[in-house]
C-alpha cells in the first residue's frame, strides 16, 4: 500500500506541477495561437508522436493495476460527486474551460453543453485574444479559477483516485464525453509518475511535505503567493515559467513539454478543425474519450499544492525584484568606455531638473539599469534624462479671491503700467510706405581665395606676395615715414628757434616747459619713425624674399602656376645729398640721445648723491656703534655684523657719464638696419601678372591633376536674408588664379526688417556642393544708398580639412616649402568676398528704406519722421537731448535694426529740429488698409459717386444703379453738384442783383448745411418707437372711454370723423400718396366791372383801430351799385390747383360767392423717390391755388356768321391765389379752414363791390373783412406720420436748473394740452439752446419810420408792421427740414434780411415795446403757416393780433384772423401757457394776470433768475443806397420783360410804353397807401388815359429777396398767356427803399387789348 | 455680340420658403420681401409675396410646410447691397388676433448653385411686463415698424427680441456676367464642378 500511496503522492505532486504548468501553458497556447505556424505544429506533432508511444505503454500498465480500486470506490464517489458537482458546478465549468483544451473535435456526437461552451470560448479566445490586455484578463481568470478548483479538489482527495480510475475505465469504454480532457491529463500524470519512479527514487522535498500534509487543506498563503505571481504581467509570467522550469525534475519537465505539445497540437487541430484533420490524433482521441458522461467528469481532483517556504522564497527571488535604494554607480549608466560628460560644465544651458528625492531617483535608476535597454534612459552625464522643471514659479492664472478673506500679501496684484514691447514692431513696419516694400540691393561682385585647398605651393607664396605687396602699396600711400620725418624736422626747428630766440639767456619757466614738451615729442616721434622705417624695410625685404622663393620654387618644379611677376624699380638718388642727410640725421639723433641720456644722468646723479649722503650718515653711526661695542664679545659682534648685513643700505653706484661714441655707434647700427643706406637706389617693387603660366602639357602629373581638379570645381554664393535663402549666384568655375567673378546684383524686395544678412559660399565638386563658409554682411546704414555704396571685402574662412594626393596643398593640412619638411605651415581655406549692400532708390528718388529708418527723406515727409519717433514711446521723448546724449555715449550699433529708431532720433536731436508729436495716431495702418490710393480714389468718377452717395449729399442721396464701369459714369452727373459747390464759393451777383443779399444767401446756405449735417447725424440715432411699434398701455381713462363706447349707439345720428390710420412713410412708393384738395366755397370774389362805370372818389381817411376793425370800411360801402346791370354775370370763377406741375381745376361757378364743393386729387412724388420722413420734410413744393375768372368773348367779327357757328374765346383772368407749402400739410396732416385769397390791390376790370340789395343785414357781418376768402380742406391720403423733432441735445449756456425746469414745464403742460404749443427754449443760430425770454427786449425802430408819422401812433405801428413784413420770409421749416426752429436775434435778422415768422414776430414785438406798447409774442398756430408766432399788443382795452409776416393786424374778435390757436405768450419776463378751455383767440381771455387762465413759467416757486437779453443794446440801421435801388429797379424791369417775351415764344410781344409809364407813376402811390383804397381812383385814371383798351392787369407787391420769386410771381399770374393777336403788354417796376436795404418791390403787369 | 462688355450683372434667384420650425404655434403664414441696395433693381419676378396658411401635420414632425416659391431676377451694377430676403411669419394667437410670430432675414447666397438656409426667427419683445400682458391680452404684439428693419443693422440696438424658431429656405442661384465684371464669386472648388463631381 505504501507503494501505492507513494505513487499516489507522486502522482499528486506531478499533477500539481502539471496543473501549474498547464496554467502557464494556457498562456503559451494563447500566445502561440497568436502566431500559428504550420511548420511548428508539424514539428510538434512529430515529436509528440514519438513520445506518445512510450507513454502509452506505461499508462496502460498503470491503468490496469488501478482498475480494481477504482471500481470499488466508484459507487462511493458517485454519491459525493453529486454534492461536489452541485457545489462546484461553477468552478468546474470554468475549470473545464482550460482543462478541456485538449478536447478533440467530436464530429459524430451532439456536443454537450459544457463541451459546446468550451469550444465556443476557445474559439473566441483564439479569435479575439490577440491583444495583450485580453490575455492578462484571461490569465487572471484562470489563476483564480485554478485556485478555487484546487480548494474544491482538496476536499475530495479521498475519493479522487478512485474516480480517476473510474474515469479511466469510462474512457476505456469509449464513451463520448467532453470531460475526457481531464482524463487525458490524468493519463499523462500517470505517465509522469512512472517516469519519475524510474528516474528518481527519492521523493522530492515537495513530495515529502505533501505526504505529511496530505489530509490538510491547501495553505492559503501558498495560494496567495501563487496567485500573486500569476497576477504579474503575462510577459513576466512567461519568464517566470521559464525560470521555474529548471527547478522541476527533468522527467517532469519532459512530460510536461510533451503534455504541452500534446495540448497545443490538439488546440491546433481545433483551430483548423475543417482544414487539417489530423487523423492520428482524432482516432486516438476517439479511442480515449468515448466515456459515459458522469458527474465525476466535471470534477478535477488535485492534491493541495505546497512549496516549501525557502523554495518559495527562492522562486520568488527569481521572479521578483526589489530595486535597491542605493546609488547606481555612474559607470554603469553611461555607455562603456565613456566618461560622463557634464553639459553644464561645458557651458551649455541645462534647465533646472524637477525635484525628485534621492531614494526615488536611485530606485528608478536601479530599475532602469535592470532592463535591457535601460541605458537609453540615461543622459551623457549619467543621470536620468529629464526635461527642465515644468513648474512655473508664478501662477499664470489669476488667483481667485474670495471676497471675505484678506489677501495673501504675496498674491496681491501690482499694477504696472502697460509698456510697449520693443519687439512689437519688429517685423511689422509701421504706418507703411505706400509702396509697401523696400529694397535692399546686394551686389556680389566677386570672390578671391586667399587660400584654397587646391592651391599649389606657388599659389600660397603668390598670395603671400600679393598680400605683402598690397600692404606695401597701402603703406606707400600713407607714407608714414615721410610724414614722421617731416614732423621731426619741424619739431627740431621749433626747439632750435626757441633756443636761438633766447640766445644764451636763461629761459623763463614757461618757455622751458615748452621746450621740454617739444623734446618729449621729438623723442616720441623719433621712436615712431624708427618703427615705421623698420617696418618698411622689413616689408620690402619680405617681398623680395617671397619673390625669390617663388622664383626658386618655379625653377624647382619647372612650371609656373601663377602669372605673378615682381619687378624692382630702382630710383637713383643723389648720393652726396643723401649722405649728408643721413649723417645729419644721425648726428641730430645722437645729440638728442646724448641730451636725453645726460638728463637722465643728471637725474640719476642727484639721486645718487642723496642716497650716498644717506649711506654715509648711516656708516658714521655704525662706526660709532662699533667703537662702543668693540670691547664686547664676538658673538655680539657677529650678531652685529648680521645686523649690519641686513640693515646696511648698499653703497650706491655712481652713474656712468654718457659715452657719446658708444651711443653714436648704437644709432648707426640701428640706422643701418632700418634705413636705406645713403646712395642706395630706392627700390620700388612692382607686381604684375604679366607672367606666363606653364601650359598643362608641360606640367608634371601631380600638377595636371590639381589643375583638373580645380577646373572641376565651381563656386557659388547663396544670399540668405533673415535666415532664409533668398537667392544664389550663378555657379562659376574656379580659375587657376582662384578668383571668381560673379558681378551679380540682387535686389531684395523686403517687407520685414533685415535681421541678418549673410552670404554662404558654396563649392561644387561634380554634383555635390558643400558650404565652405558663411560671410555675415552688416545691414547697411540707412544712408547707404545704391550708387554710393562702396564695395567692401569681407573675409571668410573655413575649417574644413581637405587633403589631396596631387600638388594641391590642401586645407588644414601641414605642409612645408622646405625640402626637409621643417617650418611647417597649416593653412585654412579662406578668402574674401567683395560685395556691397545698399538700399535701393525708388522711381521717384525716394530710398526704399523701411519707414522707421527713413531719416534721409525726413524733410520730405515730416509726418513719417515723427512717426518713427513715436515708436520709441512718449516717455522717452520727454528729454530728447538726454536721450540723444545717452545714445551717442552708449555707442549703439547703428546697424542694429533695433536701434534704427534711436539712431534716427539722435540724428534729429543733433540736427536741432526736435519735434515731439503731441498727438496720438489712431489709425497707424490706415494707409495699408486702403484698397487703392487716395489719388486714384479721387480720380475715379465711380468711386466719387459712391462716396458722395454714401455721404448722403442731397444730389446723390438716392442715386440708383451707379454704373459698374468707370467710363459709364458721365460727367454730367456731377455738374449740378459742382455747380452748387462753386456757387457756394463764388458770389453770383447776376442772380442776386445785390452783393449784400448774395452774401446773406451764402451765409444762410452755410448755416443750412451745418444744420443739415447735424441732422443727418441725428437721423441715425434710433429710439425704440422708430423700430418697433408697440401699443401704449391703455390708461384708466381710455379704458373707461372704451367701456363707455360699448354703450353708445352703433349708428349715431351725428357721426364723427374718425382718425385715419397713419402710415409710416418708409414703405411708400411713387403714386401712393395723393393730396386731396377739397375746394368748398369762396367769398367775395371780385366782380367784373363795366368799363364805363364811375366810382366815387373817396378819400382814405385815417381811421382809428376801433373804426377799422369794428365798423369795417364804411368808405367802401358802395353807393354806386345802382347802375349795375342786373342781368350781367358778375363773375364766373373757377379754382385751379397746381402742385408739382400737375394742374387740376374745378368747374366754373357763377357769382362772387361760388360754391364748388369739389375734390381735386393731386399725385405726390417725393424727390428722388425717397419717401423717408426726412425727405418728405424737406419737400419744398407749394400748392398753388389760383382763382380765375372765366371770361367768354365773342370773337365772331362778322355778324353774318353768327348763325352758322359760335366762335368764342375763353379767357381767364387771374383774381388771386393761395399758396400753401407742402410741409404745412405734411406736418398738420390736414388743413381745414378759410383762407384769404391774396388778391392784388388793384384788379383792373374788377371791383370788390357787391350788390347789397336785399341782404343788407348779412352784409354788415361780411363787411368786416376786406379781402376775399376761400374755404378749403386739404389733406394727404394716406395720412403720413409726421417726422419727429430731432432728439438732439444742443449745447447751451443756460443754467442746468433752468433747463430742467423748462423741460418739466413743457412736459407738464403738454400732458394737459397736447395740441397747444409751448416753447420755453429755442435754438439760436449757433445751435445753442437759449431761453426764449432772452429774445424779447425793446429795440429802437428806424428813426425814419418814426419820423414819418410822428404824431400818429397807430400809423407808426402799421408802418412798423409793414417794414417788418418787408423783410423776406424764409421759412426754416423748409430749409431745415423740420428739424428745429433757429431763432436769430434782431440784429442778425436784419443783417441776414431773411427769417421766418418767429424772427419777424420778435422784431415787431421789440419795436412795439420800444414804442411803449404792451406787447407779447404769441406762440400758436395759424393757417396756413401752421405753428407760428404772432404779436399781441394791448391797445387801451382791446387786444390786437399782428401777423408779422404780412403786416396785417386783427382784432381779437376778428373772424377771419388767421391765428387759430394760442399756445403761450412770451415777454421779456415770463412765459405764460394757455390753460383755458379754448385756444381760439376769439374765445379766450388774454388777461395774463389771471392764473386760472394762464400758467406762468416763473412763479413764486421758481422766480425769474434775471436772464439778460441776448439782443443787442441798439440796432444800427444803414441808409439804403438810392442809386443802387434805382439800378436794381431797372434791372428787374428788364429781366421781367425779357422773361415775358421768353414765355411767349409763338407770339410777338408788344409793349405799350404809354401804359407802362402811366403804371409806373401809379406804383409809388400804392406803396404809400400800402395797397389800400386806391383801386377806384386808379382805375378811373387808367380808364381815362386808355379809353380804347380793355385792360387786364394788376400790381404785385413783394418783399425783395431774390429775383427768382419775382419772376415766379409774375409767371403765376398768367398775364402772358394772352393769345389774342393784338394784345399789348405793360410792365412797371417800382422799388421803395427802406432803411437797412429793406426793399419793397411793386410790379405792375397788365395786358391791353384794343377794343376798337 | 452678346454683351461683350456688360455693364450690369444679373442674379437669378429661385427657390422656396420651405418650412418653419416654430414649435409653439400653428396655422401660420409668411410674407417675404427683398431688401437690396441702391444699385440693385429687380428685373422680373415678385418682390413681395404672402403665403398660404399652413397647419402642422398631425402625424409626423412639427414642421410647418409652406413650400412657397420665390422667383426673382435682379440686375445690379455693384455687389454692395446684395439682396437679402426678409421673411416675417404671422399667425393667430389665442384670441384669434393675427400677430407676428417671427422675423428673419438672410442674404441671397452669392455663389451659383443650390443652397439651403435655415434662419432663426425672432420677434421684438415688449418693453415691460405690463406691456407684455396688455399686448397679449389685446393681441397687439410689438412689431417692427417695417419688417425690413431686420435686414439692416442700424437702429437695432434699441430693440430686444426673443427667438421663436427656425425657417428653412432653399435657393437656386444663377448669376450672369459677375465674373466679367471682375467679381469672382465662386470658390476654386466650385469653379470646376467636373473636377470634383464624379459619379
Amino acid at each position: 500500500m505504501s507503494s501505492t500511496s507513494n505513487i499516489r503522492e507522486k502522482i499528486k505532486s506531478k499533477r500539481k506541477a502539471l496543473q501549474e504548468s498547464l496554467v502557464k501553458n494556457n498562456d503559451d497556447i494563447d500566445t502561440q495561437a497568436l502566431v500559428p505556424s504550420k511548420m511548428k505544429s508539424n514539428k510538434e506533432k512529430d515529436q509528440h508522436f514519438l513520445e506518445e508511444r512510450n507513454g502509452e505503454n506505461e499508462v496502460e500498465n498503470l491503468k490496469r493495476t488501478l482498475k480494481a480500486q477504482r471500481e470499488r470506490r466508484k459507487k462511493q464517489f458517485m454519491e459525493s460527486a453529486v454534492d461536489a458537482n452541485v457545489e462546484d458546478s461553477a468552478e468546474i465549468k470554468s475549470a473545464v474551460v482550460h482543462t478541456q483544451r485538449t478536447l478533440p473535435p467530436l464530429p459524430s456526437s451532439t456536443p454537450s453543453y459544457t463541451g459546446h461552451s468550451v469550444r465556443e470560448r476557445m474559439r473566441e479566445k483564439l479569435k479575439a485574444g490577440r491583444s495583450k490586455g485580453e490575455s492578462i484578463i484571461q490569465q487572471e481568470a484562470t489563476s483564480s479559477l485554478s485556485r478555487s478548483l484546487k480548494s474544491s479538489l482538496g476536499r475530495e482527495k479521498v475519493t479522487r483516485f478512485d474516480t480517476e480510475a473510474d474515469d479511466h475505465e469510462v474512457r476505456r469504454g469509449k464513451e463520448e464525453s467532453p470531460s475526457t480532457a481531464r482524463v487525458k491529463f490524468r493519463d499523462i500524470v500517470y505517465r509522469m509518475k512512472q517516469k519519475t519512479q524510474a528516474s528518481n527514487d527519492f521523493p522530492t522535498h515537495d513530495d515529502v511535505y505533501n505526504f505529511f500534509t496530505f489530509n490538510f487543506d491547501p495553505e492559503p498563503p501558498e495560494i496567495k503567493e501563487q496567485t500573486s505571481i500569476k497576477r504579474s504581467s503575462p510577459n513576466d509570467e512567461k519568464k517566470n515559467e521559464k525560470k521555474e522550469r529548471p527547478e522541476e525534475d527533468e522527467a517532469i519537465e519532459k512530460d510536461q513539454e510533451e503534455e504541452i505539445e500534446d495540448e497545443e497540437e490538439d488546440d491546433e487541430n481545433r483551430v483548423g478543425e475543417e482544414k487539417d484533420d489530423s487523423p492520428l490524433v482524432e482516432t486516438h482521441d476517439e479511442d480515449l474519450f468515448i466515456i459515459e458522461q458522469t458527474a465525476q467528469d466535471f470534477l478535477e481532483m488535485k492534491p493541495a499544492e505546497f512549496h516549501g517556504y525557502n523554495n518559495q522564497l527562492q522562486r520568488e527571488r527569481e521572479v521578483l525584484y526589489t530595486p535597491s535604494a542605493l546609488t547606481v554607480p555612474t559607470s554603469q549608466k553611461v555607455p562603456q568606455n565613456m566618461k560622463p560628460r557634464y553639459l553644464e560644465e561645458e557651458g551649455l544651458y541645462v534647465g533646472e531638473r524637477p525635484e525628485v528625492s534621492f531614494t526615488n531617483q536611485n530606485i528608478l535608476e536601479n530599475r532602469l539599469i535592470q532592463q535591457d535597454e535601460g541605458k537609453k534612459w540615461f543622459g551623457d552625464d549619467g543621470r536620468v534624462m529629464a526635461l527642465p522643471n515644468p513648474i512655473k514659479e508664478y501662477s499664470t492664472r489669476p488667483p481667485v479671491f474670495s471676497a471675505f478673506q484678506d489677501l495673501d500679501p504675496t498674491l496681491e496684484t501690482v499694477y504696472r503700467k502697460a509698456t510697449k514691447s520693443k519687439f512689437t514692431n519688429h517685423y511689422i513696419l509701421g504706418t507703411g510706405d505706400p509702396q509697401g516694400d523696400f529694397q535692399l540691393d546686394i551686389d556680389v561682385s566677386g570672390l578671391i581665395f586667399t587660400h584654397h585647398s587646391l592651391f599649389s605651393r606657388e599659389h600660397v607664396l603668390a598670395v603671400k606676395l600679393a598680400q605683402m605687396y598690397d600692404q606695401f602699396l597701402v603703406r606707400q600711400q600713407k607714407n608714414l615715414s615721410n610724414l614722421l620725418t617731416n614732423k621731426l624736422h619741424a619739431l627740431r626747428n621749433a626747439v632750435q628757434n626757441i633756443m636761438q630766440l633766447h640766445g644764451g639767456l636763461i629761459l623763463n619757466p614757461a618757455t622751458q616747459h615748452r621746450v621740454e614738451e617739444y623734446k618729449m615729442e621729438i623723442r616720441h616721434t623719433r621712436k615712431l619713425l624708427n618703427l615705421e622705417l623698420e617696418k618698411d624695410r622689413m616689408l620690402l625685404k619680405g617681398i623680395i624674399k617671397v619673390w625669390k622663393d617663388i622664383k626658386a620654387l618655379r625653377e624647382f618644379q619647372r612650371f609656373t602656376n601663377t602669372p605673378l611677376k615682381l619687378r624692382l624699380r630702382r630710383d637713383e638718388v643723389n648720393k652726396m645729398e643723401e649722405e649728408q642727410n643721413y649723417e645729419s640725421e644721425i648726428q641730430a639723433e645722437v645729440s638728442e640721445l646724448v641730451e636725453q641720456y645726460e638728463e637722465e644722468c643728471q637725474k640719476k646723479l642727484t639721486d645718487y648723491e642723496a642716497k650716498y649722503a644717506e649711506w654715509k650718515a648711516w656708516k658714521k653711526k655704525q662706526k660709532a656703534k662699533r667703537k662702543k661695542k668693540q670691547q664686547e664679545d664676538e658673538e655680539v659682534h657677529e650678531e652685529e655684523s648680521i645686523l649690519e648685513m641686513e640693515g646696511e643700505p648698499t653703497k650706491p653706484q655712481r652713474p656712468d657719464p654718457v659715452d657719446r661714441a658708444a651711443l653714436e655707434q648704437q644709432v648707426r647700427e640701428k640706422a643701418f638696419a632700418i634705413r636705406k643706406r645713403p646712395g642706395e637706389p630706392i627700390l620700388i617693387p612692382e607686381l604684375t601678372t604679366a607672367g606666363n603660366v606653364t601650359p598643362n602639357e608641360l606640367c608634371p602629373r601631380g600638377e595636371i591633376l590639381r589643375r583638373e581638379d580645380t577646373l572641376k570645381r565651381s563656386v557659388f554664393i547663396k544670399v540668405v536674408f533673415n535666415n532664409k535663402e533668398v537667392s544664389q549666384t550663378a555657379s562659376r568655375t574656379l580659375n587657376s588664379d582662384f578668383r571668381v567673378h560673379f558681378g551679380q546684383i540682387f535686389n531684395l524686395k523686403i517687407i520685414n526688417w533685415p535681421e541678418s544678412l549673410k552670404l554662404q559660399v558654396f563649392e561644387t565638386v561634380g554634383s555635390s556642393s558643400s558650404m565652405l563658409a558663411e560671410v555675415f554682411l552688416p545691414i547697411p546704414e540707412t544712408a547707404v544708398l545704391t550708387g554710393s555704396a562702396p564695395s567692401e571685402e569681407h573675409e571668410f574662412s573655413s575649417n574644413q580639412r581637405i587633403m589631396f594626393d596631387h600638388e594641391g596643398v590642401g586645407s588644414d593640412v601641414p605642409f612645408s616649402f622646405e625640402a626637409d619638411g621643417s617650418n611647417k605651415l597649416i593653412l585654412l581655406t579662406s578668402g574674401k568676398v567683395s560685395c556691397s549692400v545698399s538700399w535701393a532708390i525708388g522711381e521717384n528718388g525716394v530710398p526704399l528704406i523701411p519707414v522707421v529708418s527713413q531719416q534721409n527723406i525726413g524733410v520730405q515727409s515730416p509726418l513719417k519722421q515723427l512717426d518713427a519717433i513715436s515708436y520709441i514711446g512718449t516717455s522717452g521723448l520727454t528729454d530728447m537731448k538726454k536721450l540723444a546724449k545717452w545714445a551717442s555715449e552708449s555707442r549703439l550699433d547703428p546697424n542694429d535694426p533695433n536701434n534704427a529708431t534711436l539712431m534716427q532720433l539722435i540724428k534729429i536731436a543733433t540736427s536741432g529740429e526736435v519735434q515731439i508729436p503731441d498727438y496720438f495716431r489712431l489709425e497707424q495702418l490706415q494707409e495699408e488698409f486702403n484698397f487703392i490710393k487716395e489719388e486714384e480714389f479721387q480720380r475715379s468718377k465711380r468711386f466719387r459717386l459712391l462716396d458722395l452717395r454714401n455721404q448722403e449729399v442731397p444730389e446723390f442721396r438716392n442715386y440708383k444703379c451707379i454704373p459698374t464701369l468707370e467710363r459709364e459714369v458721365s460727367d454730367k452727373v456731377f455738374q449740378e453738384y459742382e455747380k452748387r459747390l462753386s456757387e457756394s464759393e463764388t458770389l453770383d451777383t447776376k442772380d442776386y442783383l445785390d452783393a449784400h443779399r448774395a452774401l446773406v444767401a451764402k451765409y444762410l446756405q452755410k448755416v443750412r448745411e451745418t444744420v443739415m449735417n447735424r441732422f443727418l447725424l441725428a437721423k441715425h440715432h434710433y429710439i425704440l418707437s422708430d423700430v418697433v411699434i408697440e401699443e401704449e398701455v391703455p390708461s384708466i381713462g381710455i379704458l373707461g372711454i372704451n367701456l363707455f363706447k360699448l354703450a353708445e349707439p352703433k349708428r349715431p345720428l351725428k357721426p364723427r370723423r374718425k382718425e385715419r390710420k397713419k402710415v409710416t412713410a418708409q414703405n411708400l412708393s411713387d403714386g401712393d400718396i395723393k393730396i386731396l384738395v377739397n375746394v368748398i366755397r369762396a367769398y367775395d370774389i371780385p366782380i367784373r366791372r363795366p368799363i364805363a362805370s364811375k366810382t366815387s372818389a373817396s378819400t382814405r381817411p385815417s381811421r382809428p383801430f376801433t373804426e377799422t376793425l369794428v365798423s369795417g370800411q364804411p368808405s367802401q360801402s358802395p353807393s354806386q351799385n345802382n347802375d349795375w346791370p342786373i342781368n350781367q354775370v358778375l363773375v364766373r370763377p373757377f379754382v385751379e390747383v397746381t402742385f408739382q406741375r400737375t394742374v387740376r381745376h374745378t368747374t366754373t361757378a357763377d357769382g362772387p360767392n361760388p360754391n364748388w364743393n369739389e375734390e381735386l386729387e393731386l399725385p405726390f412724388r417725393a424727390p428722388n423717390g425717397d419717401y423717408s420722413t426726412s425727405s418728405l420734410q424737406s419737400v419744398k413744393d407749394d400748392i398753388f391755388i389760383n382763382v380765375f375768372d372765366e371770361v367768354v368773348y365773342d370773337i365772331v367779327e362778322d355778324n353774318r356768321e353768327r348763325g352758322a357757328g359760335i366762335h368764342t374765346r375763353i379767357e381767364r383772368h387771374w383774381l388771386g391765389s393761395v399758396k400753401i407749402p407742402f410741409t404745412t400739410i405734411y406736418f398738420q396732416s390736414r388743413i381745414d379752414g378759410t383762407f384769404k385769397i391774396e388778391c392784388p390791390p388793384v384788379l383792373l376790370g374788377y371791383s370788390k363791390e357787391r350788390s347789397l340789395g336785399s341782404e343788407g343785414g348779412y352784409d354788415a357781418v361780411r363787411s368786416l373783412s376786406d379781402g376775399c376768402y376761400l374755404t378749403l380742406f386739404i389733406t394727404i391720403e394716406p395720412q403720413l406720420v409726421p417726422g419727429e423733432m430731432v432728439r438732439e441735445k444742443f449745447d447751451t449756456q443756460e443754467d442746468e436748473k433752468l433747463l430742467q425746469a423748462a423741460e418739466n414745464f413743457q412736459k407738464e403742460v403738454s400732458m394737459k394740452f397736447p395740441t397747444r404749443r409751448c416753447i420755453t427754449t429755442v435754438i439760436d443760430i449757433n445751435g445753442k439752446t437759449v431761453f426764449i425770454t432772452r429774445y424779447i427786449k425793446a429795440l429802437n425802430p428806424p428813426h425814419e419810420l418814426l419820423e414819418m408819422t410822428p404824431n400818429n401812433q397807430q400809423e407808426t405801428a402799421e408802418l412798423m408792421a409793414h417794414f417788418v413784413s418787408l423783410i423776406p420770409s424764409l421759412p426754416d421749416n423748409v430749409s431745415f427740414a423740420g428739424i428745429c426752429d433757429l431763432w436769430s436775434t434782431c440784429d442778425q435778422f436784419l443783417d441776414l434780411l431773411a427769417g421766418d415768422e418767429e424772427e419777424h414776430a420778435v422784431l415787431l414785438c421789440n419795436y412795439f415795446l420800444a414804442m411803449g406798447k404792451k406787447a407779447w409774442l404769441i406762440i400758436g398756430s395759424a393757417i396756413p403757416e401752421g405753428p407760428t408766432s404772432y404779436v399781441l399788443t394791448q391797445e387801451h382795452s382791446q387786444f390786437i393780433i399782428w401777423n408779422p409776416s404780412t403786416g396785417q393786424f386783427y382784432s381779437q374778435y376778428d373772424t377771419f384772423c388767421p391765428l387759430q390757436s394760442v399756445g403761450c405768450l412770451v415777454n421779456a419776463d415770463n412765459v405764460w401757457f394757455n390753460i383755458q378751455q379754448y385756444n381760439a383767440p376769439m374765445r379766450m381771455s388774454f388777461d395774463i394776470t389771471k392764473s386760472k387762465f394762464w400758467k406762468p413759467f416763473f412763479s413764486r416757486n421758481f422766480s425769474h433768475p434775471g436772464l439778460s437779453s441776448i439782443q443787442p443794446e441798439e440796432l444800427v440801421y444803414l441808409q439804403t443806397d438810392r442809386a443802387a435801388v434805382a439800378e436794381l429797379q431797372d434791372r428787374i424791369e428788364k429781366i421781367l420783360k425779357e422773361k415775358i417775351m421768353e414765355w411767349r415764344p409763338r407770339n410777338p410781344t408788344r409793349w405799350n410804353r404809354y401804359c407802362t409809364s402811366t403804371l409806373r407813376q401809379f406804383l409809388p402811390k400804392l406803396e404809400l397807401t400800402r395797397g389800400k383804397d386806391v383801386g377806384d381812383e386808379h382805375r378811373m385814371e387808367l380808364q381815362s388815359l386808355l379809353g380804347d383798351y380793355r385792360i387786364c392787369g394788376f400790381p404785385i407787391h413783394m418783399a425783395f429777396s431774390e429775383i427768382q420769386p419775382i419772376i415766379e410771381a409774375v409767371y403765376s399770374t398768367g398775364v402772358h398767356n394772352m393769345d389774342v393777336f393784338n394784345v399789348e403788354f405793360a410792365l412797371a417796376v417800382h422799388i421803395c427803399p427802406y432803411p437797412n436795404n429793406v426793399l419793397s418791390v411793386w410790379i405792375y403787369v397788365a395786358s391791353l387789348i384794343r377794343t376798337r | 455680340m452678346a454683351a461683350v462688355s456688360p455693364s450690369v450683372f444679373l442674379l437669378l434667384v429661385n427657390g422656396q420658403i420651405e418650412s418653419a420650425n416654430l414649435p409653439e404655434f400653428d396655422d401660420l403664414y409668411c410674407k417675404y420681401c427683398f431688401v437690396y441696395g441702391h444699385d440693385w433693381s429687380p428685373v422680373s419676378g415678385l418682390e413681395e409675396g404672402i403665403s398660404q396658411i399652413t397647419s402642422k401635420s398631425r402625424v409626423t414632425q412639427q414642421d410647418l410646410v409652406w413650400n412657397f416659391p420665390i422667383d426673382i431676377t435682379f440686375k445690379s451694377t455693384n455687389p454692395f447691397g446684395w439682396p437679402q430676403v426678409v421673411v416675417s411669419v404671422y399667425g393667430p394667437d389665442v384670441f384669434g388676433n393675427d400677430v407676428v410670430r417671427g422675423y428673419g432675414a438672410v442674404h441671397i447666397p452669392i455663389t451659383p448653385g443650390r443652397h439651403k438656409r435655415t434662419i432663426p426667427l425672432f420677434v421684438p419683445e415688449s418693453t415691460s411686463r405690463l406691456q407684455k400682458f396688455t399686448s397679449w391680452f389685446l393681441g397687439r404684439r410689438p412689431e417692427f415698424t417695417d419688417p425690413k428693419v431686420v435686414a439692416q443693422g442700424e437702429g437695432r440696438e434699441v430693440t430686444r427680441v426673443r427667438s421663436q424658431g427656425f425657417l428653412t429656405l432653399s435657393f437656386n442661384i444663377v448669376t450672369k456676367d459677375l465674373k466679367k465684371l471682375g467679381y469672382d464669386m465662386t470658390s476654386e472648388v466650385l469653379s470646376v464642378p467636373e473636377a470634383t463631381y464624379r459619379p
